[in-house]
């Protein structure tokens, strides 16, 4: 049992997974992973479906066998530790209660396993945390979704482990309840400290809660930082166009001014600030947030020093209420995406319109070339959409 | 997700019109339905067990040429119980022993066959199902030979000293109970497959990140949720058994004699109706009675 881990309870500790590498049969589905996740944070693992990411969370949990690497828990190396003896909890997918115990035993689960005394007021207190003290006595398919849920986050929550793992646990609730949740998950685990590592595909849902996030996919990491770097600073095509959405316009770099890169990108010359470019000199990406961008009138964009592409035509307008979505077709027929704010300042364009698209250039960045600009972009990858983007 | 999917969602909860189902047509088809199946239970079943019931209350004085009277002779039953008490007795032990044994070697099995057997799975679900393809008496007999006197597995008893010298098997208790126990085995076997099969290995997953190890998990998750499967396995197996006559038949003698015995003997060679109406109604309730209390005890209402 758990015993010996008991001292060390209550707070969290560091996670470090060092190369870790998980394979079925031929199929690698996490490749030589290094991740280090700080006591007290809340950590999300973002990534499509399949990107290996719930399986990363099953090896820290003891459910997978790492096939390489290492994993440490509190400076303690946990890799073959049994599951039931890792300090460890998992809120699962589908919550997992056991349908044939009611709520105050569904909770009460994991302290009479370790022998604690005293259930019965720790779990009234745990149910009181996520406002469920009435339902003790209920089984799990008397409840919502979302009561579910949250039995299923207490069941965890109450052994203290050191880190509390998140399988999608919101993946089942429906819109609002899953904001609700967001909201709630966020202000628990202020309340109580502990570690948090969440699996998650929804980039909305990661940036709301995680104070860190890693993107995934296929089994490596991308990039991990905060949610305004991430945002912000994509160092891959894969992130760009996973959180949230990137205009990709192929450049080559001319040179430098300052700490400003000058790219070309069919005719139009573009100011990419140096420490944002992932790559400095050949072919690149230049990239910028659809809401970063401005449009004008074709031929009025008289700003100095901002980075403008001419003589673009608009194919589709959306009016979305706070914002209007433009997508504009560019003469070397790329298309981009603009959001307008619906501020009432703005100019309203029509179909068939010419603009001109402006925007700072301290809202660019420059990728890699030689990745996929697709990458990431459930437009494509759900195979929708026609082709847009020049290679 | 962007904003103009949180408008649409948020738009679509609130615009949906409350649904209205058609009831007319589908309430007189339920009962046509039904209608088949009622008649078949009216005509082969109700009727003749009120026919039982009031042929157990016939003077028992009374034969088949000469006809009977009804006299609402309840004594037919003291004279059943105190007669034929013995074999009463015998039933219920020997059937509850057949299903204890068969509970013993089903459950292991239906645990293997649904977590353990991979792709052999159906090729054992076939080999459990198989020997109905044979009839009952033809198994029933094929063990008479194999507990014969002089059969391999007598003789490996008496030479490892589980059996005396002059021991024997067939025509003894352990027979009729060991053939009980294999000819209801199935019925054991397949519903607590089905039961098992059902459960989410994900509920043992969770029990295993809750600090149970595999022993604690079978004890706090498996067996619980595998209840529904266990009531219906040992009723579908001690209710058949407690009425048996052809294993005590084949493998036993008249000192294994269970009630199925009695009644078979006494509508078939005595002709005495009334005592054998009397036997089979008292097995009823007592088999009825027997199911309830335990049925409840299990407690499985809100698990089936």
């Amino acid at each position: 049992m758990a015993r010996s881990t008991q001292d060390s309870r209550a707070s969290g500790a560091d996670l470090s997974l060092t190369s870790v590498t998980k394979r079925f049969g031929g199929f690698t589905a996490v490749d030589d992973l290094d991740l280090l996740v700080e006591r007290g944070q809340f950590f999300a693992l973002l990534g499509p479906s399949g990107c290996g990411k719930t399986t990363t969370l099953r090896m820290v949990a003891g459910l997978e066998e790492p096939t390489a690497g290492r994993i440490d828990l509190g400076g303690k190396d946990i890799t073959r530790l049994r599951p039931y003896k890792r300090p460890v909890n998992t809120v699962f997918q589908n919550y997992a209660l056991f349908p044939h115990l009611n709520t105050f035993d569904n909770v009460a689960f994991g302290l009479r396993r370790r022998g604690v005394r005293d259930v019965k007021n720790q779990v009234q207190e745990m149910l009181d945390l996520v406002e469920l003290s009435t339902y003790g006595e209920r089984r799990p398919t008397q409840l919502s979704g979302g009561q579910q849920q949250r039995v299923a986050l207490a069941r965890a929550l109450i052994n203290r482990p050191q880190v509390l793992l998140l399988d999608e646990p919101l993946g089942a609730l429906d819109l609002k309840l899953r904001r609700q949740m967001q909201i709630e998950l966020k202000r628990i685990q202020t309340e109580v400290g502990i570690t948090f590592v969440h699996v998650t595909h929804d980039q909305e849902e990661a940036m709301t809660m995680a104070d860190t996030i890693a993107v995934m996919n296929h089994g490596v990491i991308e990039q991990i930082g905060g949610p305004m770097e991430l945002y912000d600073n994509p160092a891959t095509t894969f992130v760009s166009n996973f959180l949230g959405q990137s205009n990709l316009v192929a450049g080559q770099v001319l040179g430098r001014t300052g700490d400003e890169l000058v790219v070309e990108v069919e005719g139009s010359k573009l100011g990419v600030p140096v420490d944002r470019a992932r790559q400095t000199s050949g072919r690149v990406w230049v990239g910028v947030r659809p809401e970063k961008v401005f449009l004008v009138s074709g031929g009025t964009s008289t700003d100095e020093g901002a980075n403008v592409l001419g003589e673009a035509r608009v194919i589709d307008v959306s009016f979305i209420g706070v914002s209007t979505q433009y997508l504009v077709r560019m003469p070397w027929g790329q298309e981009l995406t603009v959001f307008e704010q619906n501020t009432g300042a703005r100019e309203r364009f029509g179909v068939g319109d010419s603009v001109d698209l402006h925007w700072t250039p301290a809202h660019t960045f420059a990728l890699d070339a030689s990745q996929d600009a697709r990458a990431g972009d459930e437009r494509y990858e759900g195979g929708l959409a026609t082709a847009g983007v020049g290679t | 997700m962007s904003v103009a999917d949180v408008g649409e969602t948020l738009e679509g909860r609130t615009g949906k019109p409350p649904r209205k189902r058609a009831r007319r047509s589908g309430w007189s088809t339920g009962y046509l339905l039904l209608l088949p199946g009622l008649l078949w239970l009216l005509v082969f079943f109700v009727a003749p067990t009120i026919q039982l019931a009031a042929t157990s209350l016939y003077d028992s004085a009374g034969s088949l040429e000469a006809g009977y009277a009804m006299t609402w002779s309840f004594g037919n039953y003291l004279d059943a119980l105190s007669t034929y008490r013995e074999q009463f007795v015998r039933s219920l032990i020997y059937a509850t022993t057949a299903t204890g044994l068969a509970l013993l070697l089903g459950y292991p099995l239906a645990y293997a066959i649904a977590f353990k057997a991979g792709r052999f799975k159906n090729l054992m679900l076939m080999l459990v199902i198989a020997p109905f393809f044979t009839s009952f008496l033809v198994r029933t007999l094929a063990w008479k030979s194999i507990l014969a006197d002089n059969g391999a597995v007598v003789e490996t008893l008496k030479s490892v000293g589980i059996l005396a010298p002059d021991g024997r098997l067939l025509a003894t208790s352990v027979a009729v109970i060991t053939g009980l126990t294999y000819n209801f085995l199935p019925f054991m076997v397949l519903p607590l497959y089905a039961s098992l099969e059902k459960i989410d290995p994900r509920l043992l997953e969770a029990g295993k990140d809750l600090y149970a190890n595999g022993f604690t998990a079978f004890r706090k998750i498996t067996v619980p949720l595998s209840m529904p499967g266990v009531v219906a396995g040992t009723l579908l197996t001690f209710i058949p058994a407690a009425g048996d006559y052809i294993n005590s038949e084949l493998l036993g003698t008249p000192r294994q004699y269970m009630i199925g015995n009695v009644i078979d003997n006494t509508f078939l060679v005595q002709l005495n109706y009334p005592i054998a109406a009397a036997c089979s109604v008292v097995l009823m309730v007592v088999v009825v009675v027997m199911v309830l209390l335990y049925v409840r005890r299990a407690g499985t209402e809100d698990l089936v």
